[in-house]
């Protein structure tokens, strides 16, 4: 019952947060809202027992990707409303194909279920006794390993190419210059002058 | 009441839903499309989560920590060709993106 309970409460500010992400006046508020959403996505992974994964949710989608967003958003002088208008103007077209598309999927989705012989052909059961956090190590260290380091050439590969794109070189900016700092020597930083006295230099 | 497999899936098929209908509600700006898609894939997480968790079967929550890495590579990279072309164009609007006539 409580967990019927925290199920509908999940999935319910899940739904209103991700049409409040899209339908929000203010961009910044539609980032807010889409931390809210991840955070219910997390609650409802906990109420599937995966908790390794939804911490992960938190960490890397609050923690990191929408605070990119916000800094995006609050970076870039952009006048949102001028991007507003015509905002209905796809609306029917839009309404009418995720109509389709949702009726679809709940037809098709809603009525699943688990059939008992399925378990049988399983890649790597859910052992008992075992946390969550440790299951996924063993798996992911051992059955997708080369999946894993995969996905970390990835994550270098984007780093590497956000860098590139947004490397600029400007001018007028003078920067400093660390090897001819320590380059210079003492001839190039000191000299003797010579001075007749009382002629000043 | 018993929570099944279905719910969750149903929940999942509504957030896909609403990423979809968000690309096409905010045609002009960038910023809004790439969190509609950042929902999408979050539909799929659940989705595959969902399936782990009734089937006894890891590999979909691992799949899942996968597509939660390409995500946010693709965030990255999405805001940062975004960043790029707001500095060369001034504007997001996706509507002026057709220099290359295609």
């Amino acid at each position: 019952m409580l967990m019927a309970l925290a199920f509908y409460l999940f999935a319910a500010v899940l739904t209103v947060a991700a049409v409040m992400v899209i339908a929000a006046r203010n961009p910044v508020h539609s980032v807010l809202f889409l931390i809210l959403a991840f955070f219910n996505a997390a609650g409802l992974f906990v109420l599937l027992g995966a908790e390794f994964l939804a911490m992960t949710l938190v960490i890397v989608y609050v923690g990191a990707v929408a605070v990119l967003f916000l800094f995006v958003v609050m970076m870039l002088d952009i006048d949102f409303t001028e991007l507003r208008e015509g905002f209905l103007n796809y609306a029917p077209i839009g309404g009418l194909i995720g109509g389709v598309l949702l009726i679809e999927l709940v037809l098709f989705l809603g009525g699943m279920m688990v059939a008992p012989a399925s378990s049988a052909p399983r890649a790597s059961p859910v052992r008992e006794g075992v946390s969550n956090t440790q299951a996924l190590g063993e798996v992911i260290y051992t059955q997708y390993i080369f999946v894993f380091q995969a996905a970390g050439m990835i994550l270098l590969i984007a780093m590497i190419g956000a860098i590139v794109l947004t490397l600029r070189e400007r001018t007028g900016v003078r920067r400093q210059n660390v090897a001819a700092q320590v380059g210079r020597t003492r001839a190039q930083a000191v000299e003797n002058v010579d001075i007749k006295p009382g002629a000043g230099i | 009441m018993i929570i099944g497999l279905g719910h969750y899936l149903t929940v999942a098929a509504i957030v896909f839903t609403i990423g979809v209908f968000g690309i096409f509600l905010n045609r002009k700006n960038v910023i809004i499309i790439l969190m509609s898609i950042e929902l999408i894939l979050l539909a799929v997480n659940i989705n595959l989560v969902a399936f782990s968790s009734f089937m006894g079967d890891l590999a979909g929550q691992v799949f899942a920590l996968f597509i939660l890495t390409v995500a946010a590579a693709e965030a990255a990279i999405g805001l940062a060709i975004l960043v790029v072309y707001f500095r060369n164009r001034g504007s997001i609007a996706v509507e002026d993106i057709n220099m290359m006539k295609g």
